[in-house]
């Protein structure tokens, strides 16, 4: 008896009323949306809960959103799997862009830890009461979020490379 | 060679005075013959170009040739560095830290497109050649080069070597060069 979509969906539903919203099928993956505020219950409840079973972490990540308005700028996706049934889910919390701060999810799984690391080095989200919020990738004296939209690609201060001979143009470097 | 089955072990000697029982040649011209016939490569090899190096390792191209048969994975006695591949900026002080632990005389060969210029990777997180960060001799082009390329970077290494005085570590120019790149 495979775990069908509208169970978990009912199931939060009733759970937590509205922090969970706009259910949608998005490439064969339900995909929800919660308050932020509440993703600590939402993920315990789906890790714990004795039909859903969503026992793994599949993936964080973060997204800018730049045409968004500024509460909903920026967004962290988790990914989960329920290893019993075959069934994955994601999970989309927006946040604001002044304020980008969620709660980690590391009490959970621990392997949010990287993953979360990896989400603030690109994206400068600040997951609370993480145990080692520190860069991962990038070098620890970068001041800037690379993965942000607003984030130049190319190294401003260059010198050493003429766009003239690149065939670049300033459409497109 | 005309006879190609044999493989000619005698290096041209160096320019010099030959009289009956006696060749007589400037103590340059022998100590860079000893260099470069006896260059000892540290590879730091990071991408796809180091695996380009382990093909010239390999038997068919075999850089043991040149005098190069002992791979050192450190500093302690190599001569050549070879850069081979991506340098990220988290990379960079490391690299730099590998250079400076050399002993002189030391030469480095940035091989590949990434190593000399950044190749590809026109972006924030990765170093825009090594010459940022090291005083470079030659640079070989290719992304990958062949092993054949990588060959002849170490051939014109070799030529540059060979012709180097043996004061020329101790020249003002060459002070000035790495004081440029803030070493010692």
């Amino acid at each position: 008896m495979a775990l069908e979509n509208s169970v978990i969906q009912n199931k939060l539903t009733h759970k937590f009323d509205t922090l969970v919203s706009e259910f949608v099928q998005l490439h064969d993956i339900l995909t929800f949306e919660v308050n932020a505020d509440s993703i600590l219950d939402v993920m315990k409840f789906l890790k714990e809960d004795s039909e859903l079973r969503f026992n793994f972490l599949t993936d964080v990540c973060g997204i800018h959103y730049p045409d968004n308005e500024a509460h909903r700028q920026f967004t962290v996706v988790y990914h989960m799997h329920n290893w019993y049934d075959n069934v994955r889910i994601r999970i989309k919390c927006f946040l604001s862009a002044d304020n980008p701060e969620i709660d980690t999810v590391t009490g959970l799984f621990l392997s949010a830890n990287w993953q979360e690391r990896e989400t603030y080095d690109f994206y400068g989200i600040i997951f609370k009461g993480h145990p080692q919020l520190k860069r991962i990738l990038n070098m620890d004296e970068m001041v800037s979020f690379p993965m942000r939209k607003e984030f130049p690609l190319e190294d401003g201060g260059r010198t050493d490379k003429d766009d003239r001979f690149f065939g670049r143009t300033t459409d497109n470097c | 060679m005309s006879d190609s089955s044999k493989i000619n072990t005698n290096a041209a000697a160096p320019d010099g005075y030959t009289g009956e029982g006696f060749f007589a040649t400037k103590l340059d011209s022998v100590v860079g013959m000893a260099r470069a016939n006896s260059l000892w490569p540290l590879p730091f090899a990071t991408s796809c170009c180091g695996i380009e190096f382990m093909a010239t390792m390999a038997s068919h191209y075999d850089v043991a040739r040149f005098g190069s048969e002992r791979m050192s994975f450190s500093p302690r006695q190599a001569d050549m560095l070879l850069v081979m591949g991506t340098i990220a900026k988290k990379m960079a002080p490391i690299l730099r830290q590998v250079y400076e632990q050399m002993a002189e005389p030391r030469w480095v060969i940035a091989v590949g497109a990434c190593a000399s210029s950044g190749g590809i990777f026109d972006t924030y997180s990765v170093l825009q050649g090594i010459d940022k960060i090291i005083p470079v001799d030659v640079y070989v082009p290719g992304c990958p080069p062949r092993p054949e390329q990588i060959l002849d970077g170490i051939m014109k290494l070799q030529d540059l070597v060979r012709s180097e005085s043996v004061r020329r570590r101790s020249s003002p120019e060459y002070t000035e060069l790495l004081a440029s790149y803030n070493i010692q």
